[in-house]
């Protein structure tokens, strides 16, 4: 990862960001409307748990994993967790900041036999990502193409992304990235990692390495409008069930299983770096309500001064 | 130098709920930064709010709903039948203009948390930036106006 000083950032970064901000508002509207978000279907029964797509992604993303500087600087107050994987780069059976994607396994019965069904799990890339929303530093983003990612060289490490996340999917890398060259001791730790759905290679037009490198086809990408059509055939096909198209609003990943996704949680082994499968309701949607009341309540002032001056009017009018 | 006095007597009618408002609104925002929780203010009774990042979400955004309203309201008061009574100090000029900067970058953020939002990051890192900045600046305002004793508006 390259190494950003306090400087070049805010040289670079808040100089560039104030000479940019005016156009780019008309910028972002029109780049949005040049690219339809893309989603990925993932069909769990062709899934045989060969982790080549967990391989492939590990080696196509080796340059973006974190090189954390040893000793971590002394963190105050005490109580901030130090989180290190850097001695534990091959663990593969659970999300890590080395380890974008894994492999879920669950037992569950189909068509009355007792089977092992293998779930690739990573970021499902919503639709209105609350780690991108939330962000209090810009770090993480979401791009025209649906793809939600962390800069590295811009995050913090407070976290706050994992904490919003309804699967808890960004994991933390304690000792490298930004904070070190602001106050180490005192604010941040580290940089959060998670899918970034191979966004360097899909702005070449090239698919994500997971998909690639799958000798099982079970990944699909597409326009998420028509990625969802396909989910809704092989869910009919198979009678089947999908998860993803209206969980927290709508994600960028569409699953479709044989088997109910209450009965796939209910045996899952879900906890740190192992997400849950979940109905979850679209957590950014009472904010949004509150913003729709928001753009309401100037109005309301302005209607409420109005009233006051004719009732003024017409007082002044009736006592003359 | 002619005896100036101050607008509708000691305190506005509003004056308390801006206060009550504009705290919340600074806890709420400061709140969207994970640093409550490490410095064991939310450990504070009452104030385990503030670690919960949802809650800020909603408190910061209610708050804004009363603000707006009664900034709209004030405004507009002003413009329509106050503006020959009284005028804006100095220092409440300031503090107008910097009011109207956090408002302003802080409505670009709530259409930003929209879905389908098409800001670029370099806007957004500004906006974040802008909209902090500019309420440090606002608060170091209002705390010297409060203790020079200065006025928002003067009558004529």
């Amino acid at each position: 990862m390259q190494k950003v000083s306090r400087r070049s950032f805010l040289k670079g970064g808040i100089a560039a960001a104030c000479s940019m901000a005016a156009p780019t508002i008309a910028a972002g509207a029109a780049d949005a409307k040049k690219q339809r978000p893309l989603a990925t279907l993932i069909d769990i029964e062709k899934c045989v748990g060969c982790e080549e797509c967990v391989g492939a992604c590990s080696t196509v993303n080796a340059d973006k994993y974190p090189r954390p500087e040893k000793p971590f600087p002394k963190m105050i107050p005490p109580r901030v967790p130090v989180e290190d994987w850097s001695d534990k780069q091959d663990v593969t059976d659970r999300l890590t900041p080395y380890n974008w994607l894994f492999i879920q396994p669950v037992t569950v019965m189909v068509g009355g036999e007792e089977t092992e069904l293998t779930l690739p799990r990573r970021c499902m890339h919503c639709v209105n990502p609350p780690c991108v929303k939330l962000c209090p530093w810009g770090a993480a983003r979401q791009l025209d193409n649906g793809i939600s990612r962390i800069d590295s060289d811009i995050c913090l490490g407070g976290s706050k992304c994992k904490k919003v996340c309804p699967w808890d999917v960004p994991q933390r890398q304690t000792g490298t990235g930004l904070y070190l060259d602001l106050l180490p001791s005192l604010a941040g730790n580290g940089v959060m990692f998670k899918c970034d759905r191979c966004y360097d290679r899909v702005a070449v037009g090239e698919v994500p390495a997971c998909i690639e490198a799958c000798p099982e086809d079970v990944q699909t990408i597409g326009p998420r409008d028509e990625i969802i059509r396909q989910a809704r055939d092989l869910a009919n096909e198979k009678n089947g069930f999908i998860y993803g198209e209206t969980e927290n609003g709508g994600t960028n990943t569409i699953y479709v299983s044989p088997v109910p996704f209450e009965t796939l949680n209910a045996a899952l082994t879900t906890g740190k770096g192992r997400p849950h499968l979940d109905p979850v309701k679209d957590v950014m949607a009472d904010g949004n309500n509150l913003a729709a009341a928001m753009f309401i309540a100037p109005v309301a002032g302005i209607a409420a001064a109005a009233g006051k001056f004719i009732l003024q009017k017409i007082s002044t009018g009736g006592a003359s | 130098m002619r005896k100036l006095k101050a607008y509708a007597g000691n305190r506005h009618p509003l004056s308390l709920g801006y206060g009550v408002v504009i705290i919340f609104l600074t806890l709420s925002g400061f709140g969207q930064m994970p640093i409550f929780k490490r410095y064991y203010i939310a450990d504070i009774p009452g104030l385990g709010w503030l670690a919960k990042f949802f809650v800020t979400h909603y408190i910061h955004y209610l708050a804004a709903i009363f603000f707006l309203a009664a900034a709209a309201f004030l405004v507009t008061d002003y413009l329509i039948s106050a503006k020959n009574r009284f005028k804006i100090t100095a220092s409440g000029r300031l503090r107008v203009g910097l009011l109207a900067g956090i408002v302003l970058t802080g409505g670009l953020l709530v259409v930003r948390n929209l879905s389908g939002s098409g800001f670029s990051p370099g806007l957004i890192i500004f906006l974040d930036l802008a909209h902090l900045g500019l309420v440090m600046a606002f608060l170091a305002t209002s705390a010297a106006c409060l203790g020079l004793k200065k006025r928002w508006t003067i009558g004529l």
